[in-house]
């Protein structure tokens, strides 16, 4: 009989038509119980949540109950209800925070000041008010290079091996040099003279603070002097017509005259205010350049040296010649102007070029003279230039100019076999032997990893001295005479002489 | 010979400080079309102009655009509403710009009303703009190679209201993406002041 109790009991739950017997009370009915007690009302306002949530898990829990008037009111949360993630929905401006977000920026917003403020950094920046500025072009296709142009500046800087001469050149120079020397701290400055080769077959190099001499018959070294302080400098160096006095350049603005045999320093001689970076001796007058521009002619006789100042350029004078005939001076300059100037002074007393050469586009270091031409110079230009030209002073003209495609340092004259040579910088640090006056390519010699910086000739004229930023010194045996054409040579002199000495008797 | 003096001697004019600019420009644009190697060097000529040796082009066509350009900033020039010409070089492939030449110009407008010439040497203004042609010569050293084959093009900042003429038109201001900036000298006829500079592409490798 105990099964059937439990069968009624189980059906009397099922059933949903009598009232659930142990029902929590009804929402209405609990209303009811509490508008009867109005005090706590206020309180129950305040914090709706708590009731709230009360009925809310209390409904909850019998899963199937009725609840029309129960649990469908509290599923719907109030308006400022709140949730497990936003407890107290009242202290957030939802309705501010939404006008905000989709407002259009508005630029207009600015405040004049600020703008004021902006326009003035602007033309501060410009110059002038750039809003106010209009830009123009002309319309229009762009004028273009013809086609297949390639822009000739690539092709200089990327070039390995320039197109030698076709032609075999008649006698053999060897391409290895002859002799390297070292030349350790040598200066890796454009702008100085740092070898010569004297008429008594010493060759004086310039070392950072000391200058050293080099017998080529003996091959001793020795050091003729060093700089008293550690920063000083020799700057440039040249011999003496005679062989005997060497005349240094330096940082400290002095130009020093040193006597070779003795060792001992005769004069120092100070009319510069910067580095002495060129010399050039017309028997007793030395020329000094300065980095000023000025060029100071020494008497070496007489206690007052200083005789003249010729102010020509504007920048650091590199290269200085006197003509072998002693009538002309040549200057070169970093302002890429090369002055020709007289041995006297003109009139009013002061020196003027009696010509001035503007159309090297770099700095002019390599001036040379032609020895058996008179009136005939040969300057070379540098990076921006890369030009050797050939001058005739006294008409002005430019006789030839040739792209040397590489920095000229420097230029030598050979009167053995009527050619040219020039040192070389970037990119192959050559020396290139030309023919003068076809100015063909004759031979190119390379060997240094650095660019040449200088060259100088031996007194036999058949060995060319070049000192380079590698650190060395080569000498290449490029003018040798050949014998037998030297016996001629020799011969046709003395016959000249046996003709002159019949005429006078 | 008194002519000669007499004219050295004469200050220099509104108008005659346009023409001096004006011709600084053309000489200028020819010298940086040069080095540059916008147009092939063989296309150039030397002419002697302000104690150097300037290289002009030969090619008609554009020396007819340049004279345009040079004539009608001589006018804005005379008129002072001009302040900037820029020289743009890019790539004819890509349009990229890859370098700016900018000059600045600042006019002292009460020029205009003043009839008297202002004391300056043209001596003196001619040793300016030498230095000044100088350091675009010398530019050459510093400025990355021009790798491909590259156009010019003329750019002129004037004043808002001016009546676009014809043959002109309106553009942007073709500024460099990564630039380095150098300024070169300047130089001032007292009526003109003349700023220049140049700007490059950065070099992309480290």
């Amino acid at each position: 009989m105990a099964q059937f109790v439990f069968e009624a009991d189980l059906h009397g739950l099922l059933k949903l038509d009598t009232p659930i017997p142990n029902a929590p009370p009804a929402r209405w009915q609990r209303k009811a119980k509490e508008s009867g007690a109005p005090g706590p009302s206020p309180a129950a306002g305040l914090s709706p949540m708590k009731p709230a949530n009360r009925s809310h898990s209390s409904s909850k829990t019998p899963s199937r109950t009725p609840g029309k008037s129960g649990s469908k009111i509290q599923s719907t949360p109030t308006k400022a209800g709140g949730d497990r993630y936003i407890p107290n929905r009242s202290t957030m401006q939802m309705e501010m925070a939404n006008f905000l977000l989709t407002k259009e920026n508005d630029s207009a917003e600015e405040s004049p000041t600020k703008k004021e403020q902006q326009k003035a950094w602007a033309v501060n920046l410009n110059g002038f008010d750039i809003e106010e500025a209009k830009i123009l072009r002309l319309s229009g296709k762009p004028q273009n290079a013809p086609e297949g142009y390639q822009n000739n500046l690539k092709v200089l800087y990327s070039q390995k091996i320039t197109p030698g001469s076709s032609r075999k050149n008649g006698r053999y120079i060897p391409s290895m040099p002859d002799r390297i020397l070292d030349a350790p701290e040598i200066r890796n400055d454009y702008y100085l003279n740092l070898i010569d080769w004297s008429s008594q077959n010493f060759l004086a190099v310039a070392l950072d603070n000391s200058v050293y001499l080099w017998n080529h018959t003996s091959g001793e070294i020795i050091q003729l002097l060093q700089m008293e302080h550690p920063d000083e400098y020799a700057c440039s160096v040249s011999w003496i017509t005679g062989g005997n006095y060497l005349a240094i350049g330096t940082s400290n603005a002095e130009v020093q005259l040193w006597d070779v045999q003795q060792q001992k320093r005769l004069r120092n001689m100070t009319s510069h205010s910067s580095r002495v970076g060129s010399l050039s001796w017309n028997s007793y007058i030395l020329s000094s350049g300065a980095r000023t521009g000025h060029i100071h002619h020494h008497d070496v006789r007489v206690a007052e040296h200083h005789v003249a100042t010729l102010a020509g350029h504007t920048q650091e004078v590199c290269g200085l010649k006197w003509s072998p005939d002693g009538r002309y001076l040549a200057s070169g300059g970093n302002d890429n102007l090369v002055n020709i100037w007289p041995c006297t002074q003109g009139d009013s007393g002061d020196f003027a070029p009696v010509q001035t050469f503007t159309q090297h586009q770099g700095a002019v270091k390599a001036v040379a003279w032609c020895p058996w031409q008179s009136n005939v110079l040969a300057t070379g230009g540098g990076t921006s230039d890369r030009h050797i030209r050939i001058w005739n002073v006294c008409s002005g003209t430019c006789l030839s100019a040739v792209d040397a495609h590489s920095q000229v340092c420097s230029i030598l004259w050979s009167t053995n076999y009527k050619e040219l040579i020039s040192g070389h910088g970037f990119a192959q640090n050559q020396l290139v032997i030309w023919k003068y006056p076809t100015m063909a390519k004759v031979t190119e010699l390379r060997g240094h990893t650095a660019r040449v910086l200088n060259l100088t000739m031996s007194p036999d004229g058949v060995t060319v001295a070049s000192a380079a930023a590698d650190e060395t010194l080569r000498l290449w045996r490029c003018f040798e005479m050949d014998p037998i054409k030297k016996k001629e040579k020799e011969k046709a002199n003395s016959a000249k002489s046996s003709i002159i000495h019949q005429g006078i008797r | 010979m008194a002519k000669q003096l007499s004219r050295d001697q004469q200050g220099i004019t509104l108008r005659g400080s346009a023409e001096i600019v004006a011709e600084f420009f053309s000489y200028g644009i020819n010298s940086i079309l040069y080095q540059r190697g916008i147009y092939p060097p063989e296309t150039f000529t030397r002419v002697q102009k302000y104690g150097l040796t300037l290289l002009v082009t030969t090619d008609p066509d554009l020396k007819n655009y340049l004279n345009n350009v040079v004539e009608q900033m001589k006018e804005w020039l005379y008129k002072c509403i001009v302040q900037r010409l820029v020289v743009v070089i890019s790539s004819i492939e890509n349009n990229e710009v890859l370098e700016r030449w900018q000059f600045d110009i600042e006019c002292d407008k009460a020029a205009k009303d003043e009839s008297a010439p202002r004391e300056k040497s043209q001596k003196a203004i001619q040793d300016e703009i030498r230095s000044v042609i100088r350091q675009i010569t010398a530019t050459v050293t510093f400025l990355p190679l021009l790798e491909t084959a590259c156009a010019f093009d003329l750019l002129i900042y004037t004043d808002k209201d001016l009546a676009v003429p014809e043959k002109w038109e309106e553009s942007g201001p073709q500024f460099i993406a990564n630039s380095e900036e150098v300024r070169l000298r300047s130089f001032t006829t007292t009526i003109h002041k003349v700023n220049s500079m140049v700007a490059y592409k950065k070099d992309s490798f480290p």
